[in-house]
């Protein structure tokens, strides 16, 4: 058997800290898929809890799969401008040889709970009212077709790398890219039917910060992790996670006081999120006072655009654009300002090389219109097959009781077993309904 | 006077409320109740334990009105809450022998009329 030959060559001893190191992260990243289904779930409507959790982790799952089998080899195999080649399809060649300091499939499995909550991210412009099964399908094609070149391009040898433009942990790979999709995928799905006749209120907030929460100690993982070993650059990382979204909280908080007198739960956990999505792409490359401004700074667009969509036509469910779209786009050029060759990086703006600045709006721009073009023809390829959103009687009752069978808070009084080998003694029908159909209820 | 009582979907709810407000009907109580109405149970299946919810959720209005508002807001209701399908609820009308305006102990027609409250400014 050749199970013995993949075991070897082995990596040295000195490598086992790198690997502890990136098996925590994994499992820190891991973490972050049930952190944003919560975030997601308590800002729906209570009739959509499951199904938007359900979608979240559904898209985790669907594109972390799909990821294994196509998208890990046109990512991280070859080393074209554009596009990765089929040499690792279905993980051939995948096993316990070095890449870098760790195992290639250690590295392939942190690289996959990437690729899971990338597209998981988009779910939130598309709930309470997209069909659960074409949301799968669209969810493991966008994986191979968006998110696998944009990651090759930065992270697999591709041309961004080559130019120099910097992307730490994915501000532009993940959260500019699922933030174009989700502006996207909103407007080719069109509003929810109540969207502008009805306030959609979040309903339970406390979910909304228990994810938030979740996902900040995830992101640990996601940041430090991406340094790839245990190190001066994991630690900047780590630090700077705990940083910038402190900062983005702050202003937020002011900015909620000045606007209503009042500073909201919501606001919050939106702010610690925006926070770490800026800090994301800058994370190993600038000091943490670098991390603290860009925290501040990144409040401001997100905030506003918040504010504006809540007004406008565009019923982006749970504001990822604003929150992930906008917030990794200026991470990444705030990344391009502050970037430090002392902490990581190569000089920014503030050291005198303005060009970075260029490089990464280029970075964001090719995103853009990347994930754009491919997110708008993969719904029209799924949609070919199968509609997109729920009938509108389904969208009014929720999805939840709808689509899946289940409700979320469900009463309990009035449920009666159905056995699986129901004869007709199983089969009389119950009382009530007997008084309903002579008339009498 | 009578006291208009409602049983409706909570799917239905927003545009019984929308037509409600069209016709000029204001002030009214909404409950959510569970009930049985006679459509078919919906199934769900909990880890391999299928149940059918024999009670399904419902929103029970009350609306007290005076005589010329019995007819509109019966049919506002009967309007905005049908589907055509087994289960869309009931409008009961029941007779009032009196009403009673806590605030100002208005008596009757008067305490069923409503009146405007202070503007809330918006956010």
């Amino acid at each position: 058997m050749d199970s013995s030959a993949a075991l070897t060559p082995p990596l040295p001893a000195a490598a086992a800290p790198d690997i502890a190191w990136l098996l925590v992260s994994t499992a820190l990243v891991l973490l972050m898929a049930p952190g944003l289904a919560f975030f997601y779930g308590g800002l729906v409507r209570a009739k959509n809890a499951l199904n938007t959790i359900m979608m979240t982790l559904g898209a985790f799952a669907a594109g972390t799969l799909a990821w294994s089998l196509a998208g890990y080899s046109l990512a991280f195999s070859g080393d074209g401008a554009w596009f990765g080649d089929l040499g690792h399809l279905a993980l051939t060649g995948v096993g316990l040889e070095p890449r870098g300091t760790v195992p290639h499939l250690l590295f392939f499995a942190f690289q996959a709970t990437f690729a899971g909550i990338t597209v998981a991210l988009v779910a939130g412009a598309l709930v309470e009212r997209m069909r659960f099964g074409a949301w799968l399908a669209f969810s493991a094609l966008w994986t191979i077709v968006v998110y696998a070149p944009v990651c090759h391009w930065v992270w697999g040898g591709g041309w961004l790398a080559d130019l120099g433009a910097l992307d730490f942990a994915g501000g532009t790979v993940v959260h500019v890219n699922a933030g174009a999709a989700a502006l996207v995928g909103a407007l080719a799905l069109g509003p929810r039917r109540d969207w502008g006749r009805q306030a959609l209120l979040p309903h339970s907030v406390p979910f909304v910060l228990l994810g938030a929460g979740l996902l900040w100690f995830g992101w640990f993982g996601f940041n430090a992790g991406s340094a790839l070993a245990v190190g001066d650059a994991a630690v900047v990382a780590f630090a700077n996670t705990l940083l910038a979204p402190l900062a983005t909280l702050a202003a937020w908080m002011a900015l909620d006081a000045g606007r209503t007198g009042r500073v909201t739960a919501v606001g919050a956990a939106t702010a610690i999120v925006v926070g770490l999505v800026a800090v994301t792409p800058a994370a190993g490359f600038v000091s943490p006072r670098g991390a603290l401004a860009i925290g501040l700074v990144a409040a401001l667009p997100s905030y506003f655009a918040l504010l504006a969509r809540g007004r406008s036509r565009l019923d982006d469910s749970l504001d990822v654009v604003a929150a992930h779209g906008l917030g990794g786009l200026s991470g990444a050029l705030l990344t391009g300002v502050f970037a430090s060759a002392a902490w990581g990086g190569t000089p920014g703006l503030l050291e005198g090389n303005a060009p970075l600045v260029g490089r990464q709006l280029a970075a964001v721009l090719a995103t853009l219109a990347w994930s754009g073009l491919g997110t708008a023809g993969l719904l029209r390829l799924v949609a070919a097959f199968a509609p997109l959103a729920v009938d509108r009687r389904v969208e009014a009752r929720g999805l939840d009781v709808a689509l899946h069978g289940e409700e979320a808070y469900g009463s309990g009084e009035g449920a009666i077993l159905v056995l699986a080998s129901a004869g007709p003694s199983h089969d009389l029908p119950a009382p009530v309904l007997s008084a309903a159909e002579s008339g009498r209820a | 006077m009578k006291l208009i009582v409602a049983i409706v979907r909570p799917d239905r709810l927003n545009d019984v409320l929308e037509a409600l407000f069209r016709a000029d009907v204001r002030g009214l109580t909404l409950s959510r109740v569970e009930g049985h109405g006679g459509e078919l149970e919906a199934v769900q299946t909990y880890r391999g334990t299928t149940v059918k919810m024999e009670l399904v959720e419902k929103v029970r209005l009350e609306i007290g009105v005076s005589e010329p508002f019995v007819d509109v807001t019966v049919e506002a209701i009967r309007a905005a809450a049908a589907t055509g399908e087994v289960g869309d609820g009931k409008i009961f009308v029941l007779p009032v022998e009196s009403v009673v305006r806590i605030r100002t102990g208005e008596r009757d027609v008067d305490a069923v009329t409503p009146v405007a409250a202070p503007a809330v400014a918006p956010r």
